[in-house]
């Protein structure tokens, strides 16, 4: 501090009394508005840091007088969304399917639910819009494995497929190859003669040698000329969609090792109302029965 | 050499205007196009227009909610919302074109602010009195009849103020229904909102801050001189008749003065306070009322009228020096100007003569990009978004081109050709979700381009998209 208070004689402004090389630096104080503009934000922010949530501590923080709390706002937010949509979901909960499709709101209402629960909860495997991906089916397609009406469909959701479930969707297909039952040349044959179902490049002469084969063990699941069992869930083999590769090694892959996809059991996971809007939602994807 | 560097301050204080009455032809004009000016933005909202049922019947109407604008036979969207765009940008040249020609008319006679200021002007005189009494009253004592004077003119400005702002939402709404509901307490807050709000604002722009609004707040004043020139007109003091000015008294000889009496009648009666003879302002919003009030001192002392003009600065040159200047209407700038107005209109005009009443908008779904069926074909999936203009059911025949044997289908119903009967609900956008599903052989590649036509019951194309069909190529 200086010891005596100098005034500018150009100015006539107070200086700091620092002095470099002649040149003094004038006393120019921030306008006092701003200063008090200042602490009253100072101010502000200790009446909040005492109100709100605010210090961090070791394990927890410090809650603030007003009790207020970020997730519960949220949650109430929730609850009144849900609130909301209570109508609708009721009405969902109660009505048939086919009730549902004819009532163009809540069909509207029910689609739109569906592809969010769907988004959240299916899109992981299936991919948005139900693309699918090796291994995991493609809904949008018209090819079902446990079938495609509205009530086979809200069966697979809610009982899922080998899952936990009492009633979910099991049909173990035999391990040809790793389990000894048919020789590698056998399986390279049946393999031959299921491209050929298909119309897909095939060997001729080995299909013909695949036939009784397949006769004799894939005809009770596969069905004649591969046209499948949804009751089963034995995929059909006349057709170009393949859940596992349609390429000839894959096809010898899925004889000899068996493939065993597996989806969760969504009843109970999922409210009714939830699951029947999925439903339509799968059902309305493109391939519905 | 301690005076601090601000001594004076850097704000000027205003000087308050005390604008006289004034007659004469301009004062004329101004109230003509005060009243026309008024009288179309207080009526224009009650106008009725008949689009049949279901459509409003108000002749001009911009409804937020339901994203409709309606001008007489004109109903706008939101997306074609360029039009008044359009029509902004026709309103800037004409200023421009004008203010070339006749300088600043606008800002004189027909801008809001001018209009209102100068109906609050009239009300304080009324009830004030003119600009002397007003001055004395503001200079004596607080007496009770200065305060109750004051509270009926303040009390009269927010009358109006207030139905100024109530025509506002007048245009929003419609106003036989909005202006029950506004005087029976039953409207929205923000129908009161917004007359609140432009109450206030007509009551400090016309009532307090008048002129300082042109002077200060608006931008028009600072670039109004790119458009103008020395052929431009403006109110202008013709200093090589007026000096050397002096006070005259009846009988002496005018040999050797200037025609102005220095009688300041021209500053007391201009309502932004300024001298003309000082010559060119910014101030100076070129209403004319000095050459009113100047004209008829010149006929009381028996001079030439027209000391003070409408004149271009080119012309009073060339006179000052006793020539004669014909005025030049046709100048580079005005013909510019003119084009660019003519070439806007036409151009609008076209968007708006052109535009579709029916548009198909069509968005391919991306996931799945496309899906293979178990009999060999392949689909895809489009939403069809079809927007109706038109005030009746529009059914539509959409077809497609480009992939032969293809079949088109609502998505859940199974299509047998490769058209389809849709029906679009009058004004609305009507959402269609479609699968179209073609044969592997006819498709060329991943992508193949296709064509998505729309005919009316007529079997005219009223809209076509173009778009692609996705596969797996090969």
């Amino acid at each position: 501090m200086p010891t005596k208070i100098e005034k500018d004689s150009v100015t006539g402004t107070e200086t700091t009394g620092h002095e470099w090389d002649g040149i003094k630096e004038l006393n120019t104080p921030l306008p006092k508005w701003w200063i008090y503009t200042f602490y009253v934000t100072i101010a502000a922010s200790l009446v909040y840091y005492v109100l709100y949530p605010s210090i961090p501590l070791v394990s927890s923080y410090t809650k603030g007088l007003l009790g207020y709390d970020q997730r519960e706002d949220v949650a109430r937010s929730i609850e009144v969304a849900q609130a909301q949509q209570a109508p609708m979901v009721s009405r969902i909960r109660t009505a048939t399917l086919e009730q549902i499709r004819a009532d163009g709101a809540l069909n509207a209402f029910a689609m739109t639910g569906g592809r969010i629960a769907f988004n959240n909860n299916c899109a992981g495997c299936h991919q948005a819009g139900g693309a699918g991906a090796k291994g995991y089916p493609n809904l949008a397609d018209d090819d079902w494995l446990w079938g495609g009406a509205p009530d086979a469909i809200s069966g697979t959701i809610r009982h899922g497929v080998r899952s936990a479930d009492p009633d979910t969707r099991q049909n173990p297909m035999p391990r040809f190859g790793l389990d000894g039952m048919l020789k590698r040349s056998e399986i390279e044959d049946a393999a031959d003669y299921v491209l050929s179902l298909s119309g897909a490049k095939h060997n001729e002469a080995a299909a013909k040698r695949g036939e009784p084969i397949y006769a004799e063990q894939c005809v009770a699941c596969h069905g004649e000329k591969g046209i499948g069992n949804p009751e089963l869930g034995a995929p059909r083999l006349n057709d170009p969609i393949w859940l596992y590769g349609g390429d000839r090694a894959s096809v010898i892959e899925s004889i000899s090792n068996s493939r065993a996809g597996m989806m969760p059991a969504w009843a109970g996971r999922l409210d009714d109302a939830t699951i029947k809007m999925l439903t339509l939602y799968v059902h309305g994807l493109g391939g519905g029965q | 050499m301690d005076a601090g560097p601000l001594s004076t301050p850097l704000y000027a204080d205003r000087v308050r205007v005390y604008p006289r009455r004034v007659r004469g032809p301009y004062r004329q004009i101004k109230w003509a196009l005060l009243g026309i000016c008024l009288a179309v933005y207080y009526l224009l909202p009650w106008l009725r227009w008949d689009r049949g049922p279901n459509a409003p019947g108000q002749a001009l109407l911009i409804d937020m909610e339901a994203g409709r604008a309606y001008f007489f036979m004109i109903e706008i969207w939101p997306q074609e919302v360029y039009l008044l765009t359009g029509l902004l940008v026709l309103g800037a040249v004409t200023l421009f074109l004008v203010t070339s020609i006749l300088g600043r008319v606008w800002c004189g006679y027909a801008c809001p602010q001018t209009v209102w200021t100068d109906l609050f002007m009239a009300v304080e005189r009324l009830i004030e009195g003119d600009r002397n009494a007003r001055m004395k009253r503001d200079q004596g004592p607080t007496t009770l009849l200065t305060v109750g004077l004051k509270t009926a003119k303040h009390g009269v400005w927010l009358l109006i103020a207030a139905a100024t702002g109530g025509a506002w939402v007048l245009y929003f709404n419609d106003a036989p229904t909005v202006t029950r509901e506004i005087f029976t307490g039953q409207s929205t807050l923000s129908v009161y909102f917004f007359i609140g709000l432009f109450t206030a604002t007509t009551y400090l722009l016309a009532g307090w801050a008048r002129e300082q609004v042109c002077t200060y707040m608006c931008p028009w004043p600072r670039f109004q001189a790119a458009m103008q020139d020395e052929h431009s007109l403006a109110v202008t003091y013709r200093a090589w008749r007026g000096e050397e000015r002096g006070k005259h008294k009846q009988g002496d000889s005018w040999e050797g003065r200037g025609d102005c009496v220095d009688c300041r009648a021209c500053v007391a009666v201009c309502p932004t306070g300024i001298d003309i003879r000082d010559g060119q302002q910014l101030e100076c919003i070129n209403c004319g009322l000095c050459i009113d009030a100047c004209n008829e001192v010149m006929r009381k002392v028996d001079r030439p009228l027209n000391l003070i003009a409408f004149a271009t600065l080119s012309g009073e040159t060339a006179r000052a020096q006793g020539k004669e200047a014909p005025y030049r209407l046709i100048r580079p700038r005005t013909i510019i100007y003119a084009l660019v107005l003519l070439i806007a209109s036409a151009a609008m005009l076209a968007a708006l003569l052109l535009r579709p009443a029916t548009e198909l908008h069509v968005l391919k779904d991306r996931m799945p990009i496309f899906v293979m069926l178990s009999d060999g074909d392949v689909r895809n999936g489009y939403t069809l978004k079809i927007l109706n203009k038109m005030r009746g059911e529009n059914a539509l025949r959409l077809t497609l081109e480009g992939l032969p044997g293809a079949t088109i289908a609502v998505a859940g119903t199974t299509g047998t050709a490769a058209a389809l009967d849709l029906e679009a609900k009058p004004d609305a956008v009507a959402t269609f979700q479609i699968h179209v599903r073609a044969e592997r052989g006819v498709l060329h590649g991943k992508e193949t381009p296709i064509v998505f036509r729309l005919k009316d019951g007529g079997g005219n194309e009223v809209a076509k998209r173009e778009t692609v069909f996705a596969g797996p190529g090969q």
